[in-house]
C-alpha cells in the first residue's frame, strides 16, 4: 500500500469515525449518569432526518442542524421520562425508540417529500461542506507532511473538528468540574448525590439531555455532511457500535476516540477491499471487517482482554429507601 | 397487601397501554394527513377480511409467538434476551442445512428433523452470550445485541460466498426439495372438509407454535424447572440458598429461549420462503420483545399478542399496498405499545394501583363508620 | 432560657393505610446527646427521613433553634445545619474521601480550587474532632469504621450543628465503636447538638443525656437516662415484660454431628473473611456463635449452608462433605441431613412473589414426594404438605396461596422455620432467627429450636443479638474479624468478657 492510499484509507477513517465518535460520547454522558441507551441509533436517525429535511427546506444547514438536535433532545425526553420519571426499563424503552425513530423517520419523510422514504438531495450551504485548513494547498507538495495534512487533516467538514474537540471537552467536564464530579456520582451512587442535596433528576435529565445533542450531531452529521440527505435507515447500527465503543472504552473520553478510530478504521477497510488484497496478500471478508466491532466488543465484555466494569448504578432506576 | 385486583394487573392495565399507544398511532396518522378511522378500516379488513388475509396475519402469528415466547421464557430468570432476531438467523440456517443436506423421505420427518436442527442452531447461538454472562459477567442484553449482528454478517458471508447455488446472483439457496414442504392451512383443512385460502402462508408449524405454548405453560408454572427458573429470576441469592445452580439456569432458560427463536423458522424459512433468503426474519425477533411484554410472559398472553402484532402486521402490509402511508408505521405502533406496556408501565401503574387503594380505603372507612 | 435546638410537634406521617408516625413531639436541648430507641418498624427511621427532608410529614410543625422551619428536601435540610450519618452509608466508592465530603458542597464551577480548600478544611475538622482520615484515600480501599468517619465529616464539612446517626454501631466493632463514642461526646463538648437512633440499650444507658422510646409510630416516653434504667427501658419498647430468660433443661451432648477444621472463605474481592476456623457441633447441644455483624459469621454460615465455596475440612455425621466443587451447594447439604433458616429471609430464605405453598418446599422442591413424573411436580402433594405446617407452625393468616411478602416478618420467618424444622434434620443452622420479627413469634420460634435440640439435633445458632446467644446456647463460640476468638460456656461468662472477645481481646492462654 502506497502513502497516498494510506492516507485516503486514514481520511475515510476519520470521517466514518465521526458518528460513532459522537454517539459514543453521547452514550458516556448518559452511561456516566447511570441511564443506559441502547436507543443512540434511534435518536441519531430522528436527527439525521430531521436535519436533512429541515436543511432542505430552509436550505441552511445550520438550521438543519438544529433541527436536528431538537428532534434528538424530543427522543431523550421519552427516555428520561420512562427511566427517570416513571423509573422503568432503560432497556426496554431504548428498544422502543429505536422502532419509533425507525417508523417515524420513513412516515414522515413520505409524507413530507414523497420519495420512497428519503430526503430531497442537499447541495450547496444545505450540506456542511469541507473546509480547507489556511496553507493546505500551499503546504501539499512538501514531502511526507504536506499530503498528510492537505489530505488527512485538512478537507474535512466542520462537524469532524467538532466531534475531535468533544473529545477533550467531555474529559475536562467529566474531571475537572463540579458537574462532572456530580454526573459521576450519580451514575455510582444515586443515594450519595441526592443525601448531598442534589437532585438526582435534575442530573440524570442534564446527562440525558447533554446525550441527546450529541446524537444530534452525529445524527446530523451522517444526512448533512458524510451523505447528502436522509435515507431510510442511514445509520445502519452506527448507534450499536456507538456502544460497543463505549464498552471498548471502558467509559473514558479519550479511550472512546481509540475505540471509535479503531471501529471507524474497520469500516474504512470494508469500503476498499482492494487495498487489504494488495497489502496482506489475502482475501479478506468483507462480513469478517463488519462484525468484528462487535466480536472485539464480546471479548472485551467477557473479561479476556481487560475488563469493563460499567458504572455501578447504571441501569437500576433510582428508588429513595426509608 | 395486594395494591390492587388481579384482573386488573392482568387487563386494565395492558388494556389501557394499549388504547394509549392507539390514540398516539391515530394522531401520527392524522399528522402525515390521512385518516385514522379509514386507515383502521383497512387494517382491519387487510387482517381479517377474508381466509386470504387471515392466513397472512396467522402466518406472522406463528412467527411472533416463537419469538414472543423466547423472550417470555428469558424474562422469568430475568433474562432480557435481546438476541432473537440473531437465534431466529441461526435456527433459519439450521431448517436450510437439515431441508438441503438430508433427504427427507416425507414433510412430517422433514419437520422433526429440521425443527431439531433449528432449536439446536438457535440454542447454540443463546447459549454463547448465556455462558458469558453466567461465567464472565458480560451483560446478556449487550451480548445478544453483539450477536445479532454477527449472525447477520456470518449469514451474510454463507448465503454470499457458500450456500448460493452455482450460477445464481441471488444471496439464497436453492429451493428446499419438495419433501420438506410443509402443508399450509388450505391443504390441512381440505380432508375436513373446510376450504382454506390456498395462497395463504399459514401452515402446519402455527400448530407446533401453540404446542410450544402449552410447553412452556406447563414448563414455567408445573414443572420443577420453571419452579427453579422463576425462583432464580426473583431472587439469586435465594436460588443459591436453595441449591439452585445460578450458572446452570442463566444457561438453560437462554438455551430453551434460543432454541424457540430458532424455531421460528420452521416457519418463515420451511413453511413459506422453503429456501433461506437474506434478512428472512424480517425484525420478528425484535417483536417478540413487545409480544412477550403485552403478553405479560404468559403463553396465553402471548398468542393473544402475536395475533394481534400479526394482523397489525398483514393490516400494516395491505395498508401501504391501498393508501400511500408505509408500512413503517407498524414499526410506530410496535414502538409505541414497548413505550407504554414496557417502559413507561408505571405510567399506567400507579395511578390505577392509586385508583383502587383509594377506593379500598374508602369502604374500609365506610364500614368503620357504619 | 436557650430554645431546643430542635423541636417537633405533632408530627403525622401515613404510607398508604399504615401510620408510621402518629402525633410525634420531641425537644432536643443544644449541646446534649438524645437518644430515640425502639423495635424494628417503630418509626425511628420515618421520623428521620422526616427531619432530613426525605418524607414530608402529613402534619407537624419542626422548629430549628425555636424557628418554624420547612424542610421539604435535604438541602433544606442542610442548610438548617442538620446532618445525618446512616446505617447504610452514602458514599461514592470508587471517589476519593475528599471528593466525597466536597460532593455537593462545591465552592464554584470548577473542581480544582473546592478540592484544594477541603483539604485544609479537612485538615482543620480532622484534628479538632480527632476524626483522621487519609483525604486520597479511595473509599472501597478502607474500613467501614473510617467509613463512618467520612459521613461525619461529611456533615461536619457542611456546617452541620446537629448530627443525626442512624444505628451507628450495628457495622462497628466494640473498639471501634468506643471512639465512636469519644468522638461524639468530642462533638458534644464543642456544642454540637446529637440525636443517636439504635435499639441497643447499653449505648443508650453510656452516652446519652435523654432518651425518647418509640413504639408503633408513637413516641411512649421521654426520660432522662439517669433517671431510668434498661430494664425500664426495655418493657417501655416492647410494651410488656421481657422475657429474655428462655426455659430449657441442660443439655446431654452425644456424638459430634458438625465438624469444621481450618475452614477458610475468601470473598469475590479476594478477601479472606474466614481465617481458618475449627470446631463442632455435638448432638443435642446448641453452639451459638456470638460476633459484631462482619466479623465472618455470615460467611460461615453461607458455607456450612452450601451457598459459598470455601477451604478446610467439613464432616457432616463423620461424613466428608465437598467445599469447592460441583457438590458445594445446598442441595447436598440437605441431602446430609443438614437445614438452613438462612440470615435474610426475604433475600435468601423466601421468594416473596411465590405463594405460601410454593415457599413451604423451597429448597427441598426437587425432592421425589413432590414430582409427578420426571418434567412436573406434584402440586397437590405440596400443597397438602404446606397445609399441614401452615396449621402446626399457627402461620397467619392461614391461607397457602397468599404471597410470602404479604405475611407479617414473624410469620415470613415461621414459614421459613417450620419448612426446615420440619426436615427432622441432623444438623441446623441457623441465622438470625428473630431478626425483625415480633416478641410473640420470638418465644415461639426459640421454643420450636430448644425442641429440636432435645430431640437430640445438632444445632448452629448465628446472632449478633447478645442476649439470644446467651439464654440459647449450651457453649458460645465468639467470631472476630473471620477467626473464633475463644469458646466459652454460658454460665461461666458474661456479656463483659464476650463482648472484650468480640472486640479482639483475648484472654491469656488463648491463641489468636
Amino acid at each position: 500500500m502506497d502513502y497516498l492510499t494510506l492516507l485516503q484509507v486514514l481520511d475515510s477513517t476519520l470521517r466514518m469515525s465521526t458518528p460513532l465518535l459522537l454517539a459514543c460520547l453521547a452514550g458516556l454522558f448518559s452511561e456516566r449518569a447511570g441511564i443506559f441507551d441502547i436507543g443512540l441509533e434511534g435518536k441519531m436517525l430522528v436527527a439525521a432526518f430531521l436535519s436533512g429535511a429541515v436543511a432542505f427546506v430552509s436550505g441552511s444547514v445550520w438550521i438543519g442542524l438544529l433541527a436536528g438536535i431538537g428532534g434528538s433532545l424530543a427522543m431523550s425526553g421519552i427516555h428520561g421520562l420512562a427511566s427517570i420519571t416513571f423509573r422503568g426499563n432503560q432497556l426496554i424503552s431504548g428498544v422502543a425508540i429505536n422502532f419509533l425513530a425507525a417508523g417515524l423517520t420513513v412516515l414522515a419523510a413520505q409524507s413530507w417529500f414523497a420519495q420512497g422514504g428519503r430526503t430531497p438531495s442537499l447541495t450547496g450551504a444545505a450540506r456542511f461542506n469541507a473546509i480547507e485548513l489556511p496553507f493546505a494547498t500551499a503546504l501539499k507538495d512538501v514531502p511526507v507532511i504536506g499530503p498528510l495534512y492537505y489530505e488527512l487533516i485538512s478537507g474535512h467538514t466542520i462537524l469532524v473538528y467538532v466531534a475531535l474537540a468533544v473529545v477533550p471537552l467531555s474529559w475536562w467536564v467529566l474531571f475537572r468540574t463540579r458537574f462532572g464530579l456530580r454526573l459521576r456520582a450519580v451514575g455510582e451512587n444515586p443515594a450519595a448525590v441526592d443525601t448531598a442535596g442534589i437532585s438526582v433528576v435534575r442530573l440524570r435529565f442534564t446527562a440525558v439531555a447533554i446525550c441527546g445533542v450529541l446524537t444530534g450531531i452525529a445524527g446530523a452529521y451522517m444526512a448533512t455532511g458524510l451523505q447528502a440527505g436522509f435515507i431510510k435507515d442511514m445509520t445502519a447500527g452506527r448507534g450499536y457500535i456507538a456502544l460497543a465503543a463505549l464498552i471498548f472504552a471502558k467509559w473514558r473520553p479519550w479511550h472512546a476516540l481509540t475505540a471509535c478510530l479503531l471501529f471507524g478504521f474497520l469500516q474504512a477497510l470494508a469500503l476498499r477491499p482492494d487495498v487489504i488484497e494488495s497489502t496482506l496478500h489475502i482475501k479478506v471478508q468483507v462480513q469478517l471487517l463488519d462484525a468484528l466491532p462487535y466480536i472485539l466488543t464480546v471479548i472485551i465484555l467477557a473479561g479476556f482482554v481487560g475488563r469493563a466494569i460499567p458504572p455501578r448504578a447504571g441501569g437500576e432506576p433510582y428508588v429513595k429507601e426509608r | 397487601m395486594e395494591k390492587m385486583p388481579k384482573w386488573a394487573d392482568v387487563l386494565l392495565v395492558p388494556l389501557i397501554s394499549l388504547l394509549l399507544a392507539g390514540v398516539l398511532s391515530a394522531l401520527v396518522i392524522l399528522a402525515i394527513g390521512e385518516s385514522p378511522g379509514k386507515a383502521l378500516w383497512i387494517m382491519i379488513d387487510g387482517a381479517m377480511g377474508s381466509k386470504y388475509n387471515w392466513g397472512y396475519t396467522l402466518y406472522y402469528a406463528t412467527n411472533f409467538i416463537f419469538t414472543g415466547l423466547a423472550v417470555a421464557v428469558a424474562f422469568h430468570a430475568r433474562m432480557f434476551n435481546i438476541g432473537g432476531e440473531g437465534q431466529a438467523m441461526l435456527g433459519g440456517l439450521g431448517v436450510a442445512l437439515a431441508c438441503t443436506y438430508i433427504p427427507w423421505p416425507h414433510w412430517s420427518l422433514a419437520i422433526l428433523g429440521a425443527g431439531v436442527a433449528s432449536a439446536a442452531f438457535g440454542a447454540l447461538w443463546a447459549v454463547i452470550p448465556a455462558w458469558l454472562q453466567a461465567k464472565r459477567g458480560s451483560h446478556i442484553v449487550i451480548t445478544t445485541i453483539m450477536f445479532n449482528f454477527i449472525a447477520s454478517a456470518l449469514l451474510n458471508y454463507l448465503l454470499v460466498e457458500v450456500l448460493k447455488p452455482k450460477g445464481s446472483m441471488e444471496p439464497a439457496t436453492g429451493k428446499f426439495p419438495e419433501a420438506t414442504h410443509l402443508p399450509n392451512f388450505h391443504d390441512m383443512l381440505a380432508p375436513l372438509g373446510i376450504s382454506f385460502s390456498r395462497g395463504a402462508p399459514a401452515n402446519v408449524s402455527f400448530i407446533i407454535a401453540l404446542l410450544a405454548c402449552v410447553f412452556v405453560w406447563l414448563l414455567i408454572w408445573r414443572s420443577r424447572l420453571g419452579y427453579e427458573m422463576r425462583a432464580f429470576g426473583h431472587s439469586e441469592p435465594a436460588a443459591r440458598y436453595a441449591g439452585i445452580n445460578p450458572t446452570k439456569m442463566i444457561v438453560i432458560s437462554m438455551t430453551i429461549s434460543g432454541a424457540l427463536a430458532g424455531m421460528m423458522a420452521l416457519n418463515n424459512v420451511m413453511g413459506e420462503a422453503e429456501r433461506l433468503v437474506l434478512n428472512a426474519t424480517e425484525g420478528a425477533g425484535f417483536i417478540g420483545i413487545a409480544v412477550a411484554l403485552m403478553g405479560r410472559n404468559h403463553p396465553l398472553g402471548v398468542v393473544l399478542a402475536a395475533i394481534l402484532f400479526g394482523a397489525l402486521y398483514q393490516g400494516g402490509a395491505i395498508l401501504a399496498q391501498d393508501t400511500d402511508i408505509p408500512v413503517q408505521l407498524v414499526l410506530v405502533i410496535q414502538a409505541l405499545v414497548i413505550l407504554f406496556t414496557g417502559a413507561l408501565d408505571n405510567m399506567v401503574r400507579m395511578p390505577v394501583e392509586k385508583f383502587f387503594l383509594a377506593r379500598r380505603l374508602g369502604a374500609a372507612k365506610a364500614k368503620k363508620e357504619a | 432560657m436557650t430554645a431546643p435546638a430542635i423541636e417537633l410537634r405533632g408530627i403525622s406521617k401515613a404510607f398508604g393505610p399504615v401510620q408510621a408516625n402518629k402525633d410525634i413531639s420531641l425537644s432536643v436541648m443544644p449541646g446534649t446527646i438524645h437518644g430515640i430507641i425502639g423495635e424494628n418498624g417503630a418509626g425511628k427511621s420515618t421520623l428521620m427521613s422526616i427531619l432530613y427532608g426525605f418524607y414530608k410529614a402529613d402534619s407537624g410543625v419542626i422548629l430549628i433553634n425555636g424557628k418554624p422551619t420547612q424542610i421539604p428536601d435535604s438541602q433544606a435540610a442542610i442548610r438548617a445545619g442538620i446532618g445525618m450519618v446512616f446505617q447504610h452509608f452514602k458514599l461514592v466508592e470508587n471517589f476519593t474521601i475528599l471528593e466525597n465530603i466536597v460532593l455537593g458542597a462545591e465552592e464554584g464551577s470548577l473542581l480544582r480550587p473546592s478540592l484544594a480548600k477541603a483539604r485544609t478544611e479537612l485538615k482543620r475538622l480532622s484534628e479538632e474532632y480527632e476524626l483522621h482520615v487519609d483525604p486520597d484515600a479511595l473509599i472501597e480501599e478502607i474500613g467501614v469504621g473510617m467509613q463512618q468517619r467520612v459521613e461525619i465529616l461529611k456533615a461536619l464539612y457542611r456546617h452541620a450543628d446537629i448530627l443525626i446517626l442512624d444505628e451507628p454501631t450495628g457495622v462497628l466493632t466494640p473498639a471501634e465503636a468506643d471512639h465512636l463514642f469519644r468522638i461524639l461526646a468530642n462533638l458534644r463538648r464543642e456544642g454540637k447538638t446529637i440525636i443517636l437512633i439504635t435499639h441497643k440499650l447499653r449505648e443508650i444507658m453510656d452516652i446519652t443525656e435523654t432518651v425518647s422510646v418509640m413504639r408503633r409510630g408513637q413516641m411512649t416516653a421521654t426520660v432522662r437516662t439517669a433517671d431510668t434504667s434498661p430494664q425500664e427501658l426495655a418493657e417501655l419498647m416492647v410494651g410488656r415484660k421481657v422475657l429474655l430468660q428462655v426455659e430449657k433443661t441442660a443439655a446431654r451432648p452425644g456424638a459430634p454431628v458438625l465438624e469444621v477444621e481450618n475452614l477458610r472463605v475468601v470473598d469475590e474481592a479476594g478477601v479472606e473473611r474466614v481465617k481458618g476456623v475449627s470446631f463442632n457441633v455435638r448432638a443435642g447441644e446448641i453452639l451459638g456463635i456470638a460476633g459484631v455483624a462482619g466479623n465472618g459469621q455470615s460467611e460461615l454460615l453461607e458455607v456450612l449452608g452450601g451457598m459459598q465455596h470455601a477451604t478446610g475440612l467439613l464432616k457432616v455425621n463423620g461424613q466428608s462433605l465437598d467445599l469447592s466443587g460441583l457438590h458445594s451447594d445446598g442441595r447436598t447439604r440437605r441431602a446430609h441431613g443438614v437445614a438452613h433458616v438462612p440470615e435474610d429471609r426475604q433475600r435468601e430464605g423466601l421468594i416473596m412473589e411465590y405463594s405460601a405453598w410454593e415457599n413451604a418446599v423451597f429448597g427441598y422442591h426437587h425432592e421425589q414426594k413432590y414430582q409427578k413424573n420426571m418434567f412436573l411436580m406434584d402440586q397437590a402433594a405440596i400443597r397438602a404438605d404446606a397445609e399441614a405446617k401452615i396449621e402446626r407452625f399457627d402461620i397467619r393468616p392461614p391461607n397457602a396461596n397468599l404471597s410470602a411478602k404479604n405475611f407479617s416478618g414473624g410469620n415470613q420467618q415461621k414459614i421459613v422455620v417450620a419448612r426446615e424444622i420440619e426436615r427432622n434434620p441432623d444438623l441446623l443452622l441457623v441465622g438470625q432467627p428473630t431478626r425483625g420479627v415480633d416478641i410473640g413469634a420470638i418465644e415461639f420460634i426459640h421454643k420450636q429450636i430448644i425442641a429440636l435440640r432435645d430431640q437430640g439435633k445438632a444445632i448452629l445458632l448465628v446472632s449478633v443479638e447478645l442476649d439470644e446467644i446467651l439464654s440459647l446456647s449450651d457453649r458460645i463460640a465468639v467470631m472476630f474479624d473471620g477467626r473464633i476468638m475463644g469458646e466459652r460456656l454460658p454460665h461461666e461468662t458474661s456479656p463483659q468478657e464476650l463482648g472484650l472477645l468480640m472486640a479482639g481481646v483475648v484472654g491469656k492462654g488463648e491463641a489468636a
